[in-house]
């Protein structure tokens, strides 16, 4: 608050409803909603519920089915997060780096922010299709028969590949303007101090960019695990079979095709904590700071 | 000389890895548009080519038009209408919202004020992805299912825009409103003469963000449309590379030319207002 | 046209902190007293309370003849000058001048005439349609008077409004300032924490420390008669020379040296500006003089007496050198103060 607000009683208030009635009714309530539904068991037919205390988490993780998906998010999400964000780095410092063109090659390697992952899932569907995909041709000549949809470990090295592809340009974006933010004075003590360029990138770049990495990683956690989805979702057209699915997808696929509405609540449950966490953690660190202000 | 040898080397490898990463980021939809170019027969046959075709039109005029499905109601003009509204309706509520409720929270003495803060910024920690089935069955219960409202207002249910402005306001400097307060100008006044100008920056860089992240939404327009009058760009694709399994001659060209549509939109806002985006998106998400 | 006063205003924050101890003053029509003292003083809230910016929490504040503690700021017939001006950059030079008119609902052609009359005024006729984001800082700072001239207040508000300047503009807008409201007459309270500003400005100065007012008077008191060290060594740079001495026999000494007379036995701390000593072969002061620091038109020298340090200011014609002098004190020259709480005696 400012020192010297307003001290209207009903304006505010008048203020903050819109707000806070979208908030509740959309947010408490449907969160609220799903913490309770994950003790209970729907019947499909929709005739009324029973309590079932833990018996959805029990069942949940018990099913096999659900820790592979499980394994399969924490896999998915490290491989995904580390290359594009490595990735995004190279392009970053480069591009940091270069006088000609700067400005052409941060356009061409931010734009794609704004494709949409189902249509990024398209792009993937025709890059490795089955008769002429460009890159299942390529690494035919590898010898590696490619099958999309059908080899559980090719299914996923798609989903990688596209998902990557499109968070490149997110983590392109901060780390440019990371690096723009290093003030020159502190480029040029480096430069006089460390005449190696990698050495100056590890020992004085590196670090300074850490807040923009951690607050990165985090974003990249996240769109790992929820905006996915609609590269998955096209990847495997709609119908999962043995393929591989995040987490969040599985809370879709049972609660919305398999109607196990308490099973899905409880899978809900869980991610909801396991974000929590993360944005704990999150907070904990920036506290320690990693800034250097 | 060696010095400066060895530096053009350097500059030659800078350069050879940012156009890799150009070409890699700019070839696929390349690719979608020479597909969109060709007849779907010449493309079944042989996939993407380097040669551009001159059925562009023709393909256009499909894209635009023509619909499946058992309605006809998904023709081009209508998800492109359906995804203009949800852009627009999302980005705009979201940024009117929590603009307001971002100036309640900094510019009043609220004896509830931190109260109010942590009940809104709570909802930054849970993503819609997360509460996606209950939501699904409040917007049921609430009769908004195949609505414009159904679509647009739960998505606005986070703080992400009334966390920026606040953040902004928090930086204009005190003497500002208190230089005001002594012109004689009252909240409101204060409001629109002096805050929502200062931040017409601020508005159009959120804006940005906003419609993208609007225009791009698929899980939930997903679900809570199934009217095919009600699809938007990006919720309707899938519904068409669908038709495309088991049909005798995929429409590539109709389904390649919806797809670079759909992606037109938001990618020329992003490259024209560049600086708008970068400023929004570097700033909104600390 | 008014006066302004005080009566045992004070302000506790809701946490307990008491940034502004109980304070009664009065401020005649058309003075201009400076609010002085080091940061966090509370000389800056003083003046947010006067302006009605910060609640006042006991006491009663007078302007004119109103009680306006619970008038809001705008009808309490003021007007302020803030440190980073607080212009409003969205709009042109000639509507941050006119914003306060147009809230009062004054008709569209008197307020033109009102900035037109305080733009040539202040020069700033030919930048009306600038922002004031193309202007330089004495330019703003012009404008920002123009805007609490043009409201024709009873009393003028200005808090630390040179301190964004660069130091040649600061002397000269600390001319064009006083010199305004001399023409004007209008009752102005001034802070700063530059003491040069409430000496040259001032016609009398209020000088705080802690929340505490230390001293009122005009600047020749408050320099010459500093009320407690406080004062002594906050006001004038180099600030007075203060020595651990003590009165016996009616003699006040320092080491072994005499420097003045005292009626009762005590330990003393005794004061001397550093122009109030003089180099004489024949005084009875000896310094050993370490450093000179050469001002063009004067010189400080910089020593010890008697274990003590000392400034000494002679005038540039004066011919000196490190090493071991001899100095004398000018006449009622000296400052008595008590150490323990170091009011003056």
């Amino acid at each position: 608050m400012k020192r010297a607000g307003f001290s209207n009683r009903w304006l505010p208030i008048l203020f903050l409803i819109p707000q806070l009635a979208i908030i509740f009714i959309f947010f408490y309530w449907p969160a609220a909603h799903a913490i309770r539904s994950s003790f209970y068991l729907q019947d499909p037919f929709g005739f009324g519920e029973t309590f079932v205390g833990l018996k959805n988490y029990t069942a949940m993780f018990n099913s096999a089915a659900y820790l592979r998906s499980a394994w399969f998010t924490v896999i998915f999400t490290v491989i995904v997060t580390f290359l594009s964000l490595s990735i995004a780095l190279l392009l970053a410092v480069k591009a940091d780096k270069v006088i000609r063109g700067a400005k052409t090659y941060r356009t061409l390697l931010m734009w794609v922010y704004a494709v949409a992952p189902p249509v990024a899932g398209v792009i993937g569907l025709i890059l490795f299709d089955q008769s002429w995909g460009p890159i299942k041709d390529f690494v035919a000549l590898f010898g590696w028969d490619f099958r999309l949809g059908v080899d559980y470990f090719d299914t996923a090295f798609a989903m990688v590949t596209i998902s990557v592809w499109k968070q490149l340009p997110v983590n392109f974006i901060f780390f440019l303007s990371g690096l723009q933010a290093i003030p020159k004075s502190v480029r040029e003590a480096a430069l006089i101090d460390n005449r190696s360029a990698s050495g100056r990138f590890w020992d004085v770049t590196f670090p300074l960019l850490a807040p923009t990495g951690f607050f990165l990683l985090i974003i990249n956690i996240t769109y790992s695990l929820f905006d996915t989805f609609g590269v998955i979702d096209t990847v495997v057209k709609g119908e999962p079979g043995n393929n591989p699915m995040t987490l969040v997808y599985k809370v879709y696929v049972d609660g919305f095709r398999g109607n196990d509405l308490g099973g899905s609540s409880a899978q809900s449950v869980i991610l909801m904590i396991l974000v929590l966490a993360l944005t704990i953690f999150q907070f904990r660190m920036v506290e320690r700071r990693i800034h250097y202000t | 000389m060696s010095v400066s040898k060895r530096f053009r080397w350097s500059a030659v490898l800078d350069h050879s890895i940012l156009i890799i990463g150009s070409l890699i980021m700019i070839l696929p939809v390349v690719m979608l548009l020479q597909m969109a170019s060709t007849t779907d027969i010449h493309t079944m046959k042989n996939g993407p080519g380097l040669i551009f075709g001159d059925q562009l039109p023709v393909n256009f005029e499909k894209a635009m038009f023509k619909a499946d499905g058992f309605t006809g109601a998904n023709t081009g003009v209508r998800m492109l209408y359906n995804s203009m509204i949800l852009g627009f309706g999302f980005a705009i509520g979201k940024i009117v919202i929590g603009m307001m409720a971002a100036y309640a929270i900094v510019y009043f003495r609220l004896r509830f004020a931190t109260l109010a803060f942590w009940v809104i910024f709570t909802t930054l920690l849970l993503p819609l992805e997360v509460r996606i089935l209950p939501s699904y069955e409040i917007v049921q219960r609430l009769g908004m299912l195949n609505t414009y409202q159904g679509l647009i207002i739960p998505l606005i249910a986070s703080a992400t825009a009334t966390f920026f402005f606040r953040q902004f306001f928090r930086s204009i400097p005190e003497e500002l409103v208190e230089a005001a307060r002594i012109d004689g100008a009252g909240p409101i006044k204060f409001f629109v003469d002096i805050l929502v100008p200062l931040s017409r920056t601020m508005i159009a860089a959120m804006f940005i963000i906003m419609f993208v992240y609007g225009w791009n939404q698929y899980l939930w327009p997903t679900m809570i449309t199934t009217e095919e009058g009600m699809f938007t760009l990006v919720r309707g694709i899938k519904q068409i590379t669908q038709t495309l399994e088991g049909t005798n001659l995929p429409e590539y060209g109709r389904s390649n030319l919806l797809a670079i549509i759909a992606i037109l939109p938001p990618v020329l806002i992003v490259i024209f207002f560049q600086s708008w985006f970068v400023k929004g998106l570097t700033e909104s998400d600390k | 046209m008014a006066q302004v006063s005080l009566n045992n205003v004070r302000k506790v924050y809701p946490n307990g902190f008491e940034a502004v101890k109980p304070a009664s003053f009065r401020i005649e029509d058309g003075e201009f007293v400076v609010l002085v003292g080091p940061s966090g003083c509370g000389k800056s809230t003083m003046l947010r309370m006067i302006a009605g910016l910060e609640d006042i929490s006991d006491g009663a504040l007078t302007i004119g003849d109103r009680v306006v503690n619970d008038v809001d700021p705008a009808d309490r017939d003021i007007a302020m000058v803030f440190q980073n001006y607080a212009l409003y950059p969205h709009m042109t030079v000639a509507k941050n001048i006119g914003y306060g008119l147009k809230n009062r609902k004054i008709p569209a052609a008197d307020i033109a005439a009102k900035v037109q009359e305080a733009a040539t005024m202040l020069n700033l006729t030919d930048y009306l349609d600038r922002k004031p984001s193309q202007l330089s800082g004495g330019q703003r700072q012009r404008v920002a008077m123009g805007r609490a001239i043009v409201r024709d207040p009873s009393l003028f508000l200005f808090d630390e409004p040179l301190s964004n300047l660069d130091a040649k503009l600061r002397n000269q807008m600390r001319i064009e300032i006083k010199a305004l409201q001399r023409r004007l007459g209008v009752t102005s309270v001034y802070v700063t924490h530059d003491q040069v500003e409430a000496m040259t400005m001032a016609d009398r100065i209020i000088v705080m420390n802690a929340g505490r007012i230390e001293q009122i008077g005009t600047p020749a008191e408050v320099y010459h008669s500093p009320a407690s060290t406080f004062v002594a060594s906050f006001m004038g740079a180099p600030p007075m020379n203060l020595l651990t001495g003590r009165a016996e026999a009616g003699r006040v000494r320092v080491g072994n040296v005499m420097l003045h007379q005292h009626h009762e036995d005590r330990d003393l701390t005794v004061g001397i500006r550093p122009e109030d000593i003089i180099p004489d072969s024949h005084g009875h002061l000896e310094v050993e003089v370490t450093l000179i620091e050469e001002l063009g038109a004067h010189r400080l020298l910089h020593g010890q007496m008697q274990g003590h340090p000392l400034t000494i200011h002679v005038g540039k014609d004066h011919p000196v050198e490190t090493g071991h002098i001899r100095a004398a004190i000018k006449p009622n020259a000296v400052s008595l103060f008590d150490p323990a709480s170091g009011v003056r005696l």
